[in-house]
């Protein structure tokens, strides 16, 4: 038997990603808390669908969804990590300490994502309540359709950044390729500069907040606009 | 869905083994690809003066020798000829127009898969698995190589019909996506001149590349014009004799990751291909930006 204290080590080149998984989920009913998956090179949907407080360190590069609707868990992913990483996240913490490719964080609903390096394209599209760090770099089209939720980008952001935003606030240090449709500039205020500065703290992230600028929605297409008709 | 990879060797030992190490890329790629495969090598460059062809024929038996006999006759000096499943590589003494033209005029039920210096295509339908074994691919060595495996979204699952795509001599394509304007653009090409075998929209992009190079474009200027004219989705490999270049369309559409290291630089579509390399595990890993050419060749690193 395991106790709690201890570390369960999976090896992918033993053990079927299935099994993983499953583990990882009845891990809801007890067992090990602390989990090290060695061995992912680049495979899919590792550690998906946690739904209690385990440490999951995954060693090695994971490929799509890694890490996808997590709940409760503090999941590490010492590499790089494949399209949709924490896709969903519904609470609790990711870490990836190299890059992130595209869709980061995609429509997650809750928790942190920390991104050491850069984070490509569509970097928290659709989010809905998740805050989100990226230490690099973020690609195009980031924050699309954003509703609610933090995005902290300390390099430069790609273009058609926040398009169609509903209600994220989006922290940019480095610049802006260009905004999206409805996406403005807008002051940092008190309350913001207190929201940025607890994310950095929390990431770890060197960055002071009044290097920062921010930005969110016009809320300009919240109704249609009767004069917009001609262009329909 | 497809699988793109690809393999630039900056060593010796890398080379010698370049099959060998390419063989377990392709077949990670078998989910994003189960109905067709097919690789490009750039390897045994032909000595000034010479051609070298991929020919392919449907039949497995077909007797080529009939074809290397009568192509000495014409030429003089004898061609060579190596066997490889339904394909077979011929080195033929005389310009590649002139080669291909005696082919197509005389044995029209040979398909040309390749021309050029070094080029040397191989692909067929079936599982990815199965293609490995069939061409023996581990055996190939060489400089660069470029594999794909197709999963049919737009036209026939058939040999013409699978990646590569001869795009001119010592150059061809990959591709993973879909255009949709191949039709039109396929009616304007044949009125330049270039001739179709399908109805692939990837063989439109391969012979729009062949027209922008017939008319002097460089590969920058090449994907100046194309990222204009083509619409749709497209990761391309594109290989050419001394290296590849990796383009993504300007929404970057469909996945793409580059490593390098001391020893090689891999392509491909999913990380979990890469892996299988030696050195992957530390290997400098990125994603290519949209509408930017990334491009390794030979002379840059020797």
């Amino acid at each position: 038997m395991t106790t709690a204290t201890e570390i369960e080590v999976v090896d992918l080149a033993v053990t079927t990603r299935r099994e993983l998984n499953q583990r990882l989920h009845d891990a809801r009913d007890g067992g090990p808390r602390s989990w090290r998956i060695v061995n992912p090179n680049g495979a899919h949907a590792l550690a998906v669908g946690i739904d209690a407080e385990l440490d999951v360190v995954i060693d090695g590069h994971t490929g799509y969804y890694a890490a996808g609707m997590n709940k409760h868990a503090n999941v590490t992913i010492n590499g790089n990590a494949g399209v949709g990483v924490g896709e969903n996240i519904m609470s609790g913490r990711i870490h990836i300490t190299g890059n992130a490719s595209q869709a980061c964080a995609a429509t997650g609903r809750g928790g942190l994502v920390v991104v050491d390096g850069d984070a490509s394209a569509r970097c928290g599209i659709s989010m809905k309540g998740v805050e989100i760090v990226v230490k690099g770099d973020i690609g195009h089209m980031s924050a699309f359709m954003a509703q609610s939720g933090t995005l902290v980008v300390c390099g430069d952001a790609g273009d058609a950044l926040g398009d169609s935003i509903y209600e994220t606030h989006i922290y940019v240090r480095g610049s802006v390729a260009g905004l999206g449709a409805d996406c403005i500039e807008k002051d940092l205020k008190d309350f913001h500069r207190e929201e940025l500065g607890r994310l950095l703290e929390a990431a770890g992230a060197d960055a002071k907040v009044d290097d920062f600028r921010r930005y969110g929605s016009a809320r300009q297409l919240y109704t249609f606009n009767i004069d917009n008709a001609g262009a329909y | 869905m497809c699988g793109i990879v690809g393999l630039f060797a900056k060593t010796p030992e890398v080379e010698a083994q370049l099959g060998a190490l390419l063989a377990p890329m392709l077949h990670e790629m078998s989910d994003r690809g189960p109905d067709s495969a097919g690789v490009a090598f750039y390897r045994n460059p032909v000595a000034a003066g010479q051609t070298k062809l991929t020919l392919q024929h449907d039949d497995p038996h077909y007797d080529w020798d009939v074809l290397r006999t009568t192509l000495q006759d014409v030429h003089g000096a004898e061609p060579t000829v190596e066997h490889r499943a339904n394909h077979a590589v011929i080195v033929a003494h005389a310009e590649a127009a002139v080669v291909e033209a005696w082919v197509e005029e005389f044995f029209p039920d040979v398909k040309i898969m390749s021309a050029g210096e070094a080029i040397e295509i191989y692909k067929e339908t079936g599982r990815p698995e199965r293609f490995i074994e069939t061409f023996d691919v581990k055996s190939l060595n060489g400089t660069h190589a470029l594999g794909h495996t197709r999963m049919a979204t737009e036209s026939k699952v058939t040999t013409a019909g699978s990646h590569p795509f001869s795009t001119g001599l010592d150059l061809c394509l990959v591709h993973n996506g879909s255009l949709s304007n191949h039709n039109g653009l396929r009616r304007m090409l044949r009125r330049e001149g270039i001739r179709f075998q399908t109805e692939n929209d990837t063989e439109v992009a391969a012979g729009y590349m062949m027209w922008r190079q017939r008319e002097g474009d460089s590969m920058q200027a090449m994907m100046d014009h194309a990222f204009e004219d083509l619409d749709g989705f497209y990761t391309f490999l594109i290989g050419t004799r001394d290296g590849f270049a990796v383009v993504r369309d300007p929404i970057a559409c469909k996945p793409a990751v580059i490593a390098e290291t001391d020893e090689w630089v891999a392509m491909a579509s999913e990380y979990r291909s890469i892996a299988t390399l030696p050195g992957a595990e530390t290997a400098k890993t990125w994603e290519p930006a949209p509408a930017t050419i990334y491009a390794w060749e030979k002379e840059a690193v020797r």
